[in-house]
């Protein structure tokens, strides 16, 4: 590790602004480690000579790592998929212009679960990820390249996407601050969409002082997406250092974990109490809270995220760009081969259960009844948050897994995100911290807010930090 | 025909409308550019686009929903209907479902449904053979038509037949005509046409089971696609096979119709919400922008025209379907020239005929006030109706005041204070046909039509015949 990517992203912009370090030398440092990723991290790194750069912009030139799934022109965006083959869109996602325009260099693009579906980023058309702390292990998923990027210091900082849970998750599992923001916080145009009434963009980094400062310059009302909002307020860079009047709800739906004895492992529990009692310490008040709904919340996920999906995927027909198997034939049989080979197991599975949720006759049975159960989630959190500032959870039930150990197993699988499905079903932001090791692997720390709460969660996550000291240097060494 | 089955046609009515850009995004209109000039990642569906909905095609949505008496939805909702095919990017159509932006209203005699808003597909070119799919060497896509914003209306099945199913179509789209919402050219593809169609015994309230013709491009290959449908199922139902839903498809050339799919092979579209644009807002202040855009609508005018200008029933339609000869007629009338409005109106299909059927009296020859002084000449009977038509062939050709053209030609009407020309005709008429003339005497008034036609052939139509009558029996009178 050099001198210059050990500072962090937050730490270099200051350096370049204040003309300490240089913005060109920044990105080699970067683009050198990038180009040397032995992790599978990256799908596509930059070329040539670095990038113009203004030093007084916001983010002067501080290099950024893109998940494939946000559209970036002339540069491959796959999101993860054979199926978009060599595609190279015309237009670039608003979150990455956002970027830009305050001032990142895009450095690469990172590898992913195809189409964001998976929790370990197995299901690459790019092949696994390594997880930096244990490169048999998997650097959880979908935001999986981008999170192993960030923890093992090829890149400052990242941004990902989080259906049910795609950038905490991989967070957790690395050892890294992830922010999923309010639904509508960040534009989705350009960013390939797998579940459109839940996806949304979020910054991956070391610390929640970057994350914020990453966060701050994605957000904003998109004229071209009809689902994106202003926040109330711009985002700011968190400075509290204790938690006094802070009320923490602990759901124990969440903490007895999914059925089938899949609960959370001894080590994140362990973990999880220390940080509750750092918590507490820093002035917190906790108590358990009530979120009835939450343990269907992973049913109903897994029914409206497939069938949106369903069609979101549908365009993808070999007709117009990416991959096109055969095509001499008849019209069904281009179609039949191009999807048949294009798309992985776990995308198929999904466009399947989706389609089959949607079907004449069973619509309401499904995908009707998941709706409510939605709205029923929705309602849970706003009552917990009547008597709550935030809900705490371990991010995830199980530290970083071994590669393979779960692939064939989906619903083993699925439950990874019981704790970070809920928030998506209920638009709600959520962040997640490392909070410690076990078994030297890291594990995650997982607060959610009321909508539009993403500063005072920044606020509280960046106490908890500082109190936590966590140390994830080793890894980017 | 069997006479005991009535047919029940409702109608599904596809309207482009002519806003600048597309439904869901920026990219112009257009007809009859190069292909594939007008789109965008939104419309070519790519990777990570979205749709936002266009304003002004709310806007007209609601025009039309106002100006046929629907109730708009103040919160409605898009849904996506999805299908694969190469016409549609996105593998499916952002289209509107259970809540649509306008439900109910009429036009003239039949309830309208629903009215609703969704995107136009792209086009299919098939190369080779015939231009249809089947047999062609391939097919090419052209995007241009891709997401213009469409709105579709449901009628009830409240048609009877075919010929009212025309008569309906001609009404909307004068109406839509008039609400500045489309071209409504269904050459062009702006107005497009399906017809479910059933037949049911006269006097029963069940329907009967439904087929559906789709896609026909023209008012007349409608009509007959209905008439060849309506008799296809009495023939069945007469042989006592059942009537089977499905798709058809009518070819005006050989008039027959081809099965395109039945029940079974139905899509499953899956609807569902598109959660990609939230619900969709119409506020009192849209409501009323629009209103103010909804003029005097046809069935309105034919109401108005009946009511408060005595006209005959049928009368007062053509004139009123018709924009530029309800604007004529209107003027004409307000030129107050001394003819009543039923007066004037019969002048008008005198004009059409002269003027060609497609032509706008606006721009002939003969101004309004001109044909209203005319009409006062023939109704004031200072001009006889067959000298007045000969006055119009002249203003048609010529232009210029009805009054001068009498004098200059010599067509003012023969009366007796005009010299002794009429009564000098009167005169030889009665030497030439004393039997006729005795018949008159004795009381025998039948006998008064070949007396009045030789003063009219005489006078070559000058002559006014009520006068003539009157000049007959005044001389047979004198003689008795």
């Amino acid at each position: 590790m050099t001198e210059l990517t050990e500072l962090g992203a937050a730490a270099a912009a200051r350096a370049i602004h204040a003309r300490e370090i240089d913005a060109g030398e920044l990105f080699e440092a970067y683009r050198e480690r990038a180009g040397a990723d032995e992790l599978n991290a990256f799908t596509w790194v930059a070329e040539g000579p670095p990038p113009p750069t203004d030093p007084a912009a916001p983010l002067a030139g501080v290099p950024l790592a893109v998940k494939d799934l946000f559209c970036t022109e002339g540069i491959p965006s796959q999101a993860g998929s054979r199926i978009l083959e060599g595609y190279r869109p015309p237009y670039t996602a608003t979150v990455v212009e956002n970027l830009t325009g305050a001032g990142v260099t895009l450095l690469g693009k990172t590898n992913q679960d195809e189409f964001a579906m998976g929790s370990s980023n197995e299901n690459s058309a790019f092949g696994p990820v390594l997880n930096p702390w244990d490169r048999g292990r998997v650097p959880g998923g979908s935001s999986g390249g981008s999170a192993a990027a960030v923890a093992a210091g090829l890149a400052p900082w990242a941004i990902g996407t989080d259906t049910g849970g795609s950038i905490r998750q991989p967070a957790s599992l690395c050892g890294v601050v992830g922010v999923k923001p309010t639904y509508g916080a960040c534009s989705r145009w350009g960013m390939i969409a797998f579940a459109s009434s839940l996806d949304q963009a979020g910054p991956l980094a070391r610390d929640v002082t970057d994350a914020a400062l990453l966060l701050s310059h994605m957000v904003g009302h998109d004229r071209r997406d009809s689902t994106s909002v202003a926040l109330p307020e711009p985002i700011t860079l968190p400075t509290a250092e204790d938690l006094t009047g802070i009320r923490l709800g602990v759901p124990e739906e969440l903490l007895a974990g999914g059925d089938d004895g899949a609960g959370i492992e001894p080590g994140v529990r362990e973990s999880f109490e220390a940080t509750l009692a750092l918590a507490e310490g820093l002035g917190a008040t906790i108590d358990t809270c009530r979120l009835p709904h939450a343990p269907h919340a992973l049913s109903a996920y897994y029914l409206i995220a497939p069938a949106e999906a369903s069609a979101n995927l549908a365009r993808y027909d070999g007709v117009r760009y990416g991959l096109r198997v055969g095509g001499e034939e008849d019209l069904a049989t281009m179609y039949t081969r191009t999807r048949g080979e294009g798309f992985g197991a776990e995308v198929k599975r999904r466009i399947m259960l989706g389609t089959y949720a949607l079907s004449s006759g069973y619509y309401d049975a499904y995908y009707g009844q998941a709706l409510k159960v939605r709205t029923k989630i929705a309602d849970d959190f706003r009552a917990a948050f009547a008597r709550f500032d935030f809900i705490a959870t371990p991010t995830s039930p199980w530290t970083a897994f071994e590669l393979g150990s779960k692939a064939d197993d989906p619903l083993a699988m699925y439950l990874n995100d019981f704790c970070t499905v809920p928030m998506p079903l209920a638009g709600i932001p959520a962040l997640s911290i490392p909070s410690g090791c076990s078994d030297g692997l890291p594990v995650g720390f997982q607060l959610a807010g009321p909508a539009f709460s993403e500063n005072p969660l920044l606020q509280a996550a960046h106490a908890l930090e500082r109190a936590i000291g966590f140390d994830g240097s080793q890894v980017r060494a | 025909m069997s006479s005991s089955y009535e047919p029940v046609i409702g109608l599904e009515i596809h309207v482009q409308l002519r806003t600048r850009t597309k439904m869901f995004c920026g990219c112009e209109l257009s007809f009859g550019d190069p292909p594939n000039v007008h789109c965008c990642p939104v419309c070519l569906g790519l990777p990570g686009a979205l749709p936002v909905v266009n304003a002004a095609a709310v806007d007209f949505a609601v025009r039309i929903g106002l100006a046929l008496g629907s109730e708009i939805a103040p919160r409605s909702l898009f849904h996506r209907k999805n299908y694969f095919y190469p016409d549609s990017p996105k593998a499916y159509q952002i289209s509107q479902y259970d809540v649509p932006i306008c439900s109910g209203g009429c036009l003239g005699d039949v309830r309208i449904h629903r009215v609703h808003l969704e995107e136009d597909a792209a086009k299919l070119v098939h190369i080779g053979s015939s231009g249809r799919i089947h047999g062609s060497d391939r097919s090419v896509v052209d995007f241009n038509r891709c997401g213009t914003p469409l709105v579709e209306i449901v009628t009830e099945p409240d048609l009877r037949s075919p010929e009212q199913a025309h008569e309906f179509l001609t009404v909307l789209r004068t109406t839509l005509r008039q609400l500045e919402v489309s071209d409504v050219n269904m050459e062009e593809g702006s107005l497009r046409c399906d017809a479910n169609v059933s037949i049911r015994p006269v006097g029963s309230a069940r329907l009967g089971t439904k087929t559906e013709l789709k896609n026909m491009n023209s008012f007349r290959f409608l009509q007959r696609g209905i008439r060849a449908e309506i008799v296809r199922q009495q023939e069945l139902v007469a042989a006592g096979e059942p009537v089977v839903q499905e798709t058809l498809h009518f070819d005006p050339v050989s008039e027959r119709l081809t099965s395109l799919r039945s029940k079974e092979e139905a899509h499953d579209y899956r609807y569902f919400p598109e959660p990609d644009l939230v619900p969709l807002l119409v506020t009192p202040e849209m409501r009323a922008a629009a209103a103010e855009r909804v003029p005097e609508l046809p069935t309105d005018r034919a109401r108005r025209f009946e009511a408060e200008l005595g006209l005959r029933p049928g009368t007062a339609r053509d004139l009123a379907f018709r924009r530029e000869l309800s604007d004529y007629f209107e003027r004409a009338v307000a030129a107050d020239a001394g003819a009543t409005p039923v007066e004037v109106a019969n002048w008008i299909p005198q004009l059409v005929e002269r003027i060609g059927s497609a032509a706008d009296p606006a721009q002939s020859r003969v101004g309004p006030e001109a044909l209203a002084t005319l009409a006062a000449l023939v109704a004031a009977k200072r001009v006889s109706r067959d000298a007045g038509r000969e006055v119009l062939t002249t203003l048609v050709a010529e232009g210029g005041d009805p009054q001068a053209i009498v004098e200059r030609e010599g067509l003012g009407t023969l009366s007796d204070d005009d010299g002794d020309g009429l009564a000098a005709l009167v005169d030889s008429a009665l030497a030439a046909d004393p039997d006729a003339a005795a018949k008159v005497a004795q009381g025998n008034m039948k006998a008064i039509g070949p007396l009045v036609g030789y003063v009219m052939r005489e006078s070559k139509g000058r002559a006014d015949g009520g006068e003539v009558t009157r000049l007959i029996r005044e001389r047979l009178a004198e003689q008795v």
